[in-house]
């Protein structure tokens, strides 16, 4: 009896053990709140404004992907995550999705066991200088200290970028943001390198911004895109597809002020994707209208785009290789059918 | 009764609790099993879970090429490495900053700690203060605390620069303190460089005789010498004349480049910030360690050596100090270990520790977090050991001999 109650303890402890990494979705329902590991601070990407609220591209994102689930973009805790533990935030299953400016690799995508559901942003490793320098390439940048982060793709790509063109560097390794603007305002390191996106970003939180340049080269491929857990498909299609639907919004002209009219359209790609015909959401657990829920929560992906990051703001960044296929850019979202 | 008391009883389980011969047993057998349960449920509930991840556990990783660069090392490392050198060179970054830290921690601790005991009102208060400002304030904060400094009070590498600059370099333009870290000269060992470490090691041996031959000589005449200055001859002159015969060792001198201080040695403000916080920060705790441990020698001591004819100084250095040291050593073996560890502090200032490199860096470019996590504490532990075996060596040779 006692023998029992023990081995039934026991096996209770092994099986939680090991359903830990089972089906995402049910976990997030049951909880009422989605986890959401993002940066603990790049303007224009992640970053609490004055009041506290998280704003910003990635956020944006997971706020689709919460209202999607829930209906309701507020269920949502955002966990800062440093470039260090971000991937072990989400393989220990602390946070349920990753959108920090992570870069798809083939080492991370398939020995890290993660899935990068989609690309929400596509990168290249840039090098910032101050204007004094007198520098104007990456490859005159012989003996230079350099800020980095670390844990990051770019610390191999600047390994590789100094070694291909035979000059050396002085690494200066730093955790995140805000050292790395203490370090490279205060003159401790030559350049700072990191995501051409990430650098404008953090040049538009500079004193004087017009001080520093971003130089030419643009010395890697950086697909960013948002992370979960490998081995649970319906969690990770749900993540990817809710991505998709906010570029497939675009394409099609739905945009969060003419979201309810469009719902009457008689396009039937557009009456498909916000559930008015069909049963698309059903196929992944989520209600029929979670695309509607999720364009609602900040639009598109052109306008949150715009919002947070665009032409205009801040980063002023422009929509380059992020622009919709039509338009010479990379964002191509697949049919909903 | 007193018959029936020592009849052997026929074993029953109930004896088990209730017997006093077998309780103790019983407990302890319960307990071991209770122990191993958990042990064996944590095991499990790891390969469970590393299972359902579909990760494997081994050690392969350490033999791929690193791939990335370290801004100090101390053997040739560079980004074709593998990830067992990286780990290597992080943790000789680590001994490096213990070994600094610790003898840094030791000579600031005891000159405060002494301080403080000063018969002199300012000087016994200033001590306090430096005691108790270190010592209250986590140690992290003084990290970044000296970070923060150095950044922003020392000139970048640029001031240095054109016919006005505004700041200039130190002794002589051979150093240079910027806001990177410390640029100095730098010995270069040409050929024959070898003779003067002959002549260098035969000068210690020349240094220790000379000791042996000037203490028996104290002992049997009483008269003394300035051997501290006969010993510094004997270890500097005779290295310095061979050098300067044969001139095998050059020194290099930093000059200003395109970006930074080239040529000499450079010793990074990392290394710098971190070294001098954890020393102060510990150096505060072993000062008061060093006070109540000469607080503990008997006052008579020091008033039948002043009875005797000596100076103060020499009462604290041949008195009270080697009798203070049998209290001293045990709790400064602690605050060796504290410190060791303490040194995974680096992090927060980008010091390429063991916990930078194979608990940084390699961690996250290969995911075998709980591999590198076992690596180092296994260092850790190890290091920490052999700390304290060598300081027990040491406190065993000068506790108190009881015959």
């Amino acid at each position: 009896m006692h023998k029992g109650i023990l081995l039934g303890a026991l096996a209770g402890m092994a099986f939680a053990a090991g359903a830990a990494s089972a089906a995402t979705l049910d976990d997030v329902k049951a909880r009422g709140v989605l986890k959401c590991g993002v940066n603990a601070g790049l303007a224009g990407f992640a970053a609490p404004d004055s009041s506290g609220r998280w704003k910003g591209f990635d956020v944006d994102y997971c706020r689709a992907l919460a209202a999607a689930i829930f209906g309701d973009q507020e269920k949502i805790d955002f966990t800062p995550t440093t470039t260090e533990t971000r991937f072990t935030a989400l393989v220990s299953g602390e946070i349920d999705v990753l959108a920090r400016n992570s870069t798809w690799t083939f080492t991370r995508d398939v020995d890290l066991k993660l899935d990068f559901v989609a690309v929400n942003y596509y990168d290249g490793q840039g090098f910032m200088v101050s204007k004094d320098l007198g520098v104007s390439s990456a490859k005159e940048l012989d003996g230079a200290t350099v800020c980095i982060q670390t844990g990051t793709t770019t610390e191999l790509n600047l390994a590789d970028f100094f070694k291909t063109n035979g000059i050396s560097y002085q690494p200066v390794p730093i955790q995140t943001e805000a050292e790395a603007r203490q370090q490279f305002l205060g003159g401790a390191c030559d350049a700072y390198t990191t995501d051409a996106s990430g650098l404008a970003a953090a040049r538009s939180g500079y004193p004087n911004p017009e001080n520093y340049i971003i130089l030419p080269e643009i010395i890697s491929k950086e697909p960013l895109g948002p992370v979960v857990r490998h081995g649970d498909n319906q969690w990770a299609d749900i993540a990817r597809w809710t991505f998709y639907a906010l570029v497939e919004a675009e394409e099609l002209g739905i945009t969060k002020a003419n979201l309810d009219e469009m719902k009457s359209s008689q396009n039937p790609e557009i009456r498909r994707l916000l559930g008015v015909e069909g049963d698309l959401g059903k196929m992944f657990g989520l209600s029929p209208d979670w695309a509607y829920n999720a364009i609602k929560a900040n639009g598109n992906f052109g306008e949150i785009f715009a919002a947070s990051i665009g032409e205009g703001t801040p980063s002023n960044l422009a929509r380059g290789l992020n622009a919709q296929w039509k338009d010479g850019g990379l964002m191509y979202a697949p049919p909903f059918r | 009764m007193a018959m029936t008391a020592t009849q052997a009883e026929p074993f029953r389980p109930s004896m088990l609790i209730y017997d006093t011969r077998y309780r103790s047993l019983t407990f302890q057998v319960i307990a071991l099993v209770a122990v191993l349960t958990f042990f064996g449920w944590i095991v499990h509930n790891t390969v469970a879970n590393l299972a359902a991840l579909g990760k494997t556990f081994d050690f392969g990783f350490l033999e791929q090429r690193a791939g990335y660069d370290i801004n100090q090392h101390l053997i040739p490392y560079t980004n074709d490495s593998t990830h067992a050198r990286a780990a290597v060179v992080g943790i000789l970054n680590t001994l490096l900053v213990a070994f600094l830290g610790c003898i840094t921690a030791t000579v600031l601790g005891i000159f405060m700690g002494v301080l403080r005991l000063s018969p002199n009102w300012l000087i016994g208060r200033l001590a306090s203060v430096y005691v108790e400002t270190f010592r209250n304030v986590p140690v992290l904060l003084w990290i970044l605390a000296l970070m923060a400094i150095i950044t922003d009070t020392f000139p970048a590498p640029a001031a240095f620069r054109g016919d006005n600059a505004s700041a200039s370099m130190l002794a002589g333009g051979t150093v240079a303190f910027t806001n990177r870290g410390a640029y100095v000269p730098w010995p270069v060992f040409g050929p024959g460089w070898q003779a003067v470490a002959i002549v260098f090691a035969l000068s210690l041996a020349a240094v220790w005789a000379f000791g042996r031959w000037a203490h028996a000589r104290q002992e049997a005449t009483g008269a003394t010498l300035p051997t501290f200055w006969i010993k510094l001859g004997l270890l500097v002159l005779p290295a310095l004349l061979v050098d300067s015969l044969i001139g095998a060792i050059t020194w290099t001198v930093p000059e200003l480049k395109r970006f930074n201080f080239e040529g000499g040695g450079f010793v990074d403000k990392s290394l710098i910030a971190l070294w001098f916080a954890l020393a102060l920060y510990t150096g505060a705790f072993i000062a008061e360690i060093v006070r109540s441990g000469i607080q503990a020698v008997a006052r008579g001591q020091s008033e039948a050596a002043a009875a005797l004819g000596l100076r103060p100084g020499r009462i604290m250095s041949l008195v009270v100090l080697p009798q203070a040291l049998r209290v001293i050593i045990p709790p400064l073996i602690s605050q060796y270990l504290n410190l060791t560890k303490n040194s995974s502090l680096a992090i927060v200032v980008g010091y390429a520790d063991v916990r930078a490199t194979l608990g940084g860096i390699t961690m996250n470019q290969t995911g075998r977090e709980l591999e590198c996590m076992i690596l180092m504490m296994g260092f850790y532990l190890l290091i920490s050991l052999t700390i304290s075996t060598v300081m027990n060596m040491y406190n065993a040779s000068v506790a108190l001999k009881e015959r």
